[in-house]
């Protein structure tokens, strides 16, 4: 759906597609999609990276949208290791209590996955410039952060992205 | 002659066996974890005595003087209590949320008085409570000096607080400006030493990162407290650290001095 009203827009040369794109280019982006990539590790043991979402802008305090962990295990155990995503750890993490309302969430496999949020979610309901983190740990493994900055207004379309090397593949976003 | 001689050698040992401690060997305390998430959260710390940070390869640290302040102030119970031939170990149940302290306290006195004409001298082990009941009557010309060396290291479940922090204004006392355990390699870290509660300018710190024995550059940092009792560390690389506040050597000063010390281990973190 999201991705035939982009192509539409792209293409835009169609009469056709120029009335239905109309509207969707006069209203201004209200969510960002992020799709994150886990690479698939030839390792002996392998457990599926944790991974923390946060958004930052300068001169406020940083805003964790999304934590991927073992949040159903008995006795809230996963939490265990959520400091292991240092960085997130100590610029907000530390502070939150888990599991986390709309926030928490399970660990996922290798492969794409799309993870969206609201303008509101993102805490960017003011304009300026922020900066995306997504931070990945595994447990036996190792840590990896990216950093993805973005503006908000945002243009629709694609909004920028970050090639992990370990722990991440490529993240980008794209706002609609 | 000879027997002045041998004399002197054994006070210059007396006092070279009461000064040890602090110098030919570092007392530390290492904790599993500084930083801690989770619901059920336990730490478990060795203790030990040994001349390189942070391997138990000497003697252990005795646990009578160690305890536990939760972030609410109150006194935890050390659990699982051990002391082998090189170390000692226990483990502590973070039940609360925020800072933890563990730290000893030990007090001795130290010093000289003449009985019959002659010079004798405190035996080791002697504390503020049993000084009067260690000098005979008759002893005259009584010199004594107090030593109060402290031992510490912090663990933070989530958020780090400051409530463990209380000073006793005895010793050496540390004082957060940078949280002990908000330590980031890059990031230069503030702390603060009052002696008997007091700022004092010139304590003598010594930084040492944990390792050493896979490297040949002890890496040593030695500063100085300035007017405030503050002092500012630039890390040289992440892990575990040992720090050591001592007060200078007084010169030409009373046969037993009052002296000092503290010894920290610091978590410092990679980003």
């Amino acid at each position: 759906m999201t991705m035939k009203s982009r192509a539409l827009l792209i293409g835009g040369t169609a009469g056709l597609g120029s009335v239905f794109a109309a509207p969707v280019m006069a209203a201004a982006p209200t969510t960002m999609d992020v799709t994150v990539n886990i690479p698939r590790l030839t390792v002996a043991e392998y457990h599926r990276p944790y991974v923390a979402f946060w958004v930052e802008k300068q001169g406020e305090a940083p805003k964790t949208v999304a934590v991927w962990y073992d949040f159903d295990m008995k006795a809230n155990e996963g939490t265990k290791w959520l400091r292991d995503m240092r960085q997130w750890w100590r610029v907000s993490g530390r502070s939150m209590t888990f599991p986390a309302r709309g926030v928490s969430s399970a660990t996922r496999a290798p492969g794409s996955h799309k993870i969206s949020f609201t303008r509101a979610q993102l805490g960017a309901t003011a304009p300026g410039a922020y900066v995306l983190v997504v931070e990945a740990a595994r447990e036996v493994g190792g840590r990896e952060l990216l950093r993805i900055p973005f503006t908000w207004p945002a243009r629709a379309g694609s909004g920028g992205n970050a090639q992990g090397q370990s722990e991440l593949g490529l993240v980008s976003v794209a706002f609609r | 002659m000879k027997k002045g001689i041998l004399g002197l050698a054994m006070t210059a040992a007396i006092v070279a066996l009461t000064v040890q401690p602090a110098q030919a060997h570092r007392q530390w305390m290492l904790p599993s974890s500084t930083t801690l998430s989770g619901d059920d959260v336990w730490v478990t710390v060795d203790a030990a005595v040994s001349n390189d940070v942070f391997y138990f390869q000497h003697q252990p640290l005795r646990l009578d003087g160690v305890k536990a302040i939760a972030p609410d102030g109150v006194e935890a119970e050390l659990k699982n209590k051990a002391t082998g031939r090189y170390r000692s170990t226990f483990d502590l149940q973070l039940d609360k949320r925020g800072t933890w302290r563990i730290a000893s306290m030990m007090e001795s006195v130290s010093g000289t008085y003449m009985l019959n004409g002659k010079e004798e001298r405190l035996p080791r082990g002697v504390t503020t409570a049993t000084l009067a009941e260690r000098i005979p009557a008759g002893a005259t010309d009584v010199k004594t000096g107090v030593s109060v060396n402290r031992n510490e290291t912090y663990v933070t479940v989530g958020e780090p607080s400051l409530d463990v922090f209380k000073l006793e204004n005895k010793g050496i006392e540390f004082v957060p400006v940078t949280h002990p355990n908000d330590l980031v390699n890059g990031e230069a870290a503030t702390f603060k030493f009052l002696l008997d509660g007091k700022p004092v300018a010139g304590l003598n710190v010594t930084v040492i990162p944990g390792g050493i024995r896979y490297r040949n550059d002890l890496g040593q940092q030695d500063l100085k407290t300035d007017a405030e009792g503050k002092v500012t560390i630039n890390w040289t690389m992440a892990g575990m650290y040992w720090i050591n506040v001592t007060t200078p050597r007084a010169e030409g000063a009373a046969p037993a001095p009052s002296r000092a010390s503290y010894v920290g281990t610091f978590e410092v973190s990679e980003l």
